[in-house]
């Protein structure tokens, strides 16, 4: 103990503060009384749980985890038939979800930007629809939206005898869009990690250019360079493999299209409505973000000679994304969660196949508890994520 | 200078800059690049609506017979007024159906007054609890002689009004005291509401609503049955709360450290300073989040449908398994995005316009 | 204060919703309550569906309200909880509902691991498939790359699976939880195929715009009995669940319909004597008023008229008899003696 505590504690000792005066021991008691209570009544849920689930003999753990599932999928990224296990029917869900929720996310940013910029127009009726799609969208709920897009999209395409074939190798159905797509060759492989390569090599460059920029003042074209690269080497390796151009073409065989790359209608609509939605609100906040910066700001940019590019660049994009970027990781956080919804419309997510799975196990709990342990691990992870990107913005201030 | 009017003429604007002209000119044919878009917008326009607008208007049938509806090309809205009954309350009993319309429109009425900013005195609490026991007594019934209506049977509208409002009164205090919860000094308390709120925010409201209606009924001791309704109502306020709660607390953050130093050199306790110095000015500063949060449960509560209650997108839905009308679907989609819009553009247009109120006082 | 006012006032409301059931005997729970508590499908037409009215009406409705008059004496005293598929159990184990009457085909697993006692079977169904006209095709061997449209989480979707594994077919499923959705999704041509129990499709048929394009495969892949069930625990109420279904059964193969049940109360024969009541015992064994029978027949009808009324040859589903004809018709529904 300090000593010039001392005397204020015999002080204290002096006039005999009672303990529910002393917020020091009060704040103590609160919160043992506070964890009595959380810890009694989880207590008491769980030993009411542990009591129904023994009278009414209902299995309990993960081991269904490790059972046949015995019921198809009918998209999936990996290779799943029903003999798998329910683990693995699980994994394709998870995987579905994170499939349309990376979609998503990168095209409601694209759309809720251009809308959002839209909306600022001085083109009068530019603006205007921009925000009647805005009012409309944000205040129609997304489970209806979704409803309304799905029909659209198996009730006003025809059936694929009679598929639209714009282009050699593309289709338009109510099975979805099915289009050709290069046939499987050892060059992709190499083409690929020869991208990832230049991706990363102009990281590097840009670095080292920023470092003598300012250093020197010399500019370094590290964007041009890498574009270049990223798409110079791949084509060599392209050409170095004897240009393979083979086509895996879809083909009309029995009831569907067999071969290329199909689009589900569910995952479409379930794709289309979520971006809509979701992108009234970016749009939003985009338009905040750029209102919010004062008109001085680019006045000053345009004073000091920086061209329109550099303006945007410069000054007001790295301070408005600084106002965007919290709202927007909300935004994309509701997106992924309202993936959620892709079961009312049989798009196979996440939710869906563990709702299949409790319905065929009974075993409700482990089921909910997976779906809420799977969103978290999503949440938690983009807004990781989001939080480290909002640092480094954040930084730009001196 | 002589004053002449022909003088005065002359100062006049060019003619192309004011008047229809003017307005067009500025803003839709500003530049090339402006021009251009508005002729491709219009265009689009011109592609799109006609078709709809027969569609809609022209080829439709208003009030038919399912069988009329048949052999047109247009839309059927004859589904609505046929099954309007059944759309808009569900199952409440017939012959009962003044109650819920009345109820619906106490609230109504109750909303619309609430919206003048002058009348936010505590004598409008009052109004509201009165409100909701009249409310209450008219759809649960029991009372001055009316007949019980279980909460089973009630269902359309209502429910989702019941869900959402009801849901959203029910959740503030809540919301409210975690906020206060994770702004506490107290390490447990301020664990436990900072897990509570980041762990609901974190998963989607369908699992709330899964374990509603399936893991609920396990937590309680045997011969303990929670109505439906009440279950799915549990899930909603204990989702909503987490969301109040980060609203408000957003308001606590706003507030100065000089209110707080000056509560305590009053001698103020912490509830106290809670109750008179901060919340009323904190509580003011995010009602129009709040508002914004009604607006996304209003919106929400649709998602009972995947959890089998009768809202009134479900009733809509139960209405379309009638095989008589089970192929209009798209009308009866587009009025219920109708109704939902009306409700919903009202809230958010009053949010906004409560927003810039408030954000001059400040 | 005005919050804890309300906090108060929210859960002395919360109270009065939660009911506090007896533990122990359910038919004492549902006598003291005056009524019963029925799970029902909600939006399977025929079966247990709202009107536009609101009132609920099918087979499966009218299953439940046969109990309520054998018990009650009234058929009215019967109160509905629409479920989904994945709640249907869970509401029934919990105490929700007091029987589950809705479309359910008891399976060994769910009679032994949910706790659940099936009764007579009031339907019997099987998974068939439906399919478009012109895709000329005759039998489910030719679905071999079909996209089939299926509701999840039944056995429906494990019957497909099995189906298609066993016959080395491929298939892609289209699943939607609402069953008026997914037969929309099949008249759009989403898929080609639709499968479900066969009364369903005829459910679904009957949405079609033009119903004699749609032709039902002959080949039924499964079997599904489909009965009401109760909990364990209550063999007393299990029995009254079980002898409500047969005695409209047993009404059919005597020929007592509603409209002759009082002239059948003079009858002689003393089956009929002893069905209805006017010779007292099977109401005692059961330990309800000896009219129960003649409440059943009189209120609901027997199961003939039932069906005939909700899914027959009459109505927009247009279902055959079938399996679901007295045995003395070649179907499946036969009564044990009431005596």
């Amino acid at each position: 103990m300090k000593p010039e505590a001392s005397p204020a504690a015999a002080n204290t000792h002096e006039t005999k503060v009672p303990f529910w005066r002393d917020s020091e021991k009060r704040s103590i008691v609160i919160q043992i009384v506070a964890l009595i209570i959380v810890t009694g009544v989880s207590y008491y849920l769980f030993t009411n749980t542990q009591a129904n689930l023994a009278r009414q003999s209902i299995a309990t753990g993960f081991g269904f985890l490790e059972k046949e599932a015995s019921f198809e999928i009918g998209e999936s990224l990996i290779t799943y038939s029903a003999a798998d296990s329910y683990a693995k029917a699980l994994l394709v869900g998870a995987l579905n979800t994170l499939k349309v929720a990376f979609i998503g996310i990168i095209l409601t940013t694209i759309i809720g930007t251009l809308i959002g910029i839209a909306r600022l127009s001085s083109n009068w009726l530019l603006s205007k629809l921009a925000a009647t799609f805005i009012e409309v969208m944000q205040n129609i709920p997304v489970l209806l939206q979704l409803f309304f897009w799905y029909a659209i999209f198996y009730e006003s395409f025809p059936s694929p005898r009679q598929a639209l074939n714009p282009i050699k190798g593309v289709f338009l159905c109510n099975r979805g869009f099915i289009f050709a797509v290069p046939e499987a060759h050892s060059a992709h492989t190499v083409m690929g990690w020869l991208f990832v390569l230049a991706l990363i090599v102009g990281w590097f460059i840009n670095r080292w250019g920023h470092k003598r920029q300012n250093l020197t003042g010399q500019p370094f074209p590290a964007g041009r360079i890498t574009v270049a690269a990223a798409i110079l080497l791949p084509a060599f390796a392209w050409l170095a493999y004897g240009a393979p151009t083979a086509m895996d073409m879809p083909a009309l065989r029995g009831f569907n299209f067999q071969g290329g790359v199909t689009i589900s209608p569910e995952f479409a609509a379930l794709l289309l409505g979520l971006v809509l939605y979701t992108s009234a609100f970016v749009a939003e906040i985009v338009r905040a973000g750029i209102q919010s910066i004062g008109r001085g700001q680019i006045e000053a940019a345009m004073a000091i000679a920086l061209k329109p590019s550099k303006v945007l660049q410069l000054v007001i994009l790295p301070q408005a994304l600084r106002v965007i970027i919290p709202p927007l990781t909300s935004q994309m956080l509701n997106l992924t969660k309202n993936s959620s919804l892709a079961i009312a419309i049989g798009y196979a997510d996440f939710v869906a196949v563990a709702n299949t799975t409790i319905n065929q196990t009974g075993q409700a709990i482990e089921g909910v508890a997976l779906i809420m342990v799977v969103y978290l691990f999503f949440s938690l992870s983009t807004s990781i994520f989001m939080n480290w990107y909002n640092k480094r913005m954040a930084l730009v201030e001196r | 200078m002589n004053e002449t009017p022909t003088k005065r003429e002359y100062l006049l604007p060019p003619k192309t800059n004011v008047g229809v002209i003017g307005w067009l000119k500025t803003n839709l044919f500003s530049n090339w690049h402006n021009s251009l878009l508005t002729f491709l917008l219009v265009a689009l326009l011109a592609w799109l609506l006609p078709p709809l607008i027969r569609w809609a208007f022209i080829d439709s049938l208003w009030n038919s017979s399912a069988e009329a509806c048949r052999n047109i090309d247009g839309a059927c809205w004859s589904v609505i007024p046929n099954n309007l009954r059944f759309i808009i309350l569900g199952f409440f009993p017939e012959g009962e159906e003044w109650r819920p319309i009345v109820a619906m429109l106490l609230l109504l009425g109750l909303v619309i007054y609430s919206k003048e900013r002058s009348r936010w005195r505590k004598s409008l609490g009052w109004l509201w609890l009165a409100n909701i026991i009249v409310m209450g007594s008219l759809m649960h019934g029991g009372v001055f002689g009316l007949s019980v209506v279980e909460t089973s049977q009630w269902s359309g509208l209502p429910l989702t009004l019941l869900l959402s409002f009801f849901g959203m009164i029910v959740a503030y205090p809540f919301g409210i005291l975690l906020a206060l919860g994770r702004r506490s000094n107290m390490p447990t308390i301020k664990t436990m509401c900072v897990t509570y709120i980041e762990m609901i925010r974190g998963v989607p409201l369908i699992s709330m609503l899964f374990m509603s209606s399936i893991m609920f009924p396990l937590f309680l001791p045997e011969g303990v049955t929670i109505d439906k309704v009440l279950r799915a109502l549990i899930a909603i306020i204990l989702f909503t709360a987490a969301y109040i709660a980060e609203v408000v607390r957003g308001g606590l953050q706003a507030m100065p450290r000089g209110q707080y130093e000056a509560a305590d050199s009053l001698g103020l306790n912490y509830s106290q300073t809670m109750r008179l110095i901060i919340l009323p000015q904190a509580l003011k500063i995010v009602i129009p989040p709040s508002v914004g949060i009604l607006l996304s449960v209003f919106k929400d509560t649709s998602l009972v449908v995947i959890i089998a209650l009768f809202d009134v997108l479900k009733t809509t839905m139960v209405t379309l398994s009638n095989p008589e009308w089970g192929r209009y679907s798209t009308e009866s989609y587009i009025f219920l995005a109708l109704l939902y819009f009306c409700f919903c553009y009202a809230m958010s247009s009053y949010s906004r316009k409560l927003e810039k109120e408030l954000d001059t006082g400040y | 204060m005005k919050l804890t006012k309300s906090i108060v006032f929210a859960l002395s409301l919360g109270l009065i919703l939660v009911s506090f059931a007896h533990a122990g005997k359910d038919l004492d729970t549902v006598k003291d309550k005056g009524f019963i508590q029925t799970g029902v499908n909600g939006s399977v037409f025929g079966f247990g569906m709202p009107d536009e009215k609101g009132n609920w009406a099918g087979l499966d409705v009218d299953t439940a309200r046969a109990v309520a008059a054998a018990i009650f004496g009234d058929a009215s005293k019967v109160k509905f909880t629409p479920l989904s598929a994945q709640q249907r159990f869970t509401a029934l184990q919990s105490g929700e509902i007091d029987i589950l009457t809705r479309n359910a085909t008891r399976t060994l697993s769910r009679e032994t691991q949910l706790g659940l006692n099936f009764v007579t079977v009031n339907y019997y169904d099987g998974q068939g498939f439906m399919i478009a006209k012109d895709a000329g095709i005759t039998s489910a061997k030719q679905l071999d790359g079909a996209t089939v449209c299926v509701l999840p989480g039944t056995t429906t979707e494990q019957n497909a699976a099995d189906f298609f594994r066993t016959n080395k077919m491929k298939w892609k499923p289209v699943v939607i939880e609402s069953t008026a959705e997914l037969a929309k999704t099949f008249f759009a041509g989403r898929c080609d195929v639709l499968t479900s129990d066969a009364s369903q499709l005829a459910g679904a048929r009957a949405k079609a715009a033009n119903r004699d394009d749609y032709v039902i495969l002959p080949e039924i892949i499964s079997k599904e009995p489909l009965a009401p069930a109760v909990r364990h625990g209550d063999d007393q109420f299990r029995d009254i669940v079980d002898f409500s279904v047969l005695a409209m059964i047993n009404a059919e193969e005597l020929g007592i319909t509603s409209k002759n049940v009082d002239e059948m109360l003079k009858s002689t024969n003393p089956a009929i004597k002893r069905f209805l009541g006017v010779s007292a015992g099977n109401g005692k064994a059961l330990g309800l008023d000896e009219k129960w029978a003649y409440n059943i027949i009189k209120q609901v009808g027997n199961y003939g008229e039932v069906f005939e009324k909700n899914v027959g040859i009459n109505t927009t589903l247009g279902i055959e008899r079938g399996l679901n004809a007295l045995w003395t018709n070649g179907g499946l529904m036969y009564s044990p003696p009431f005596k």
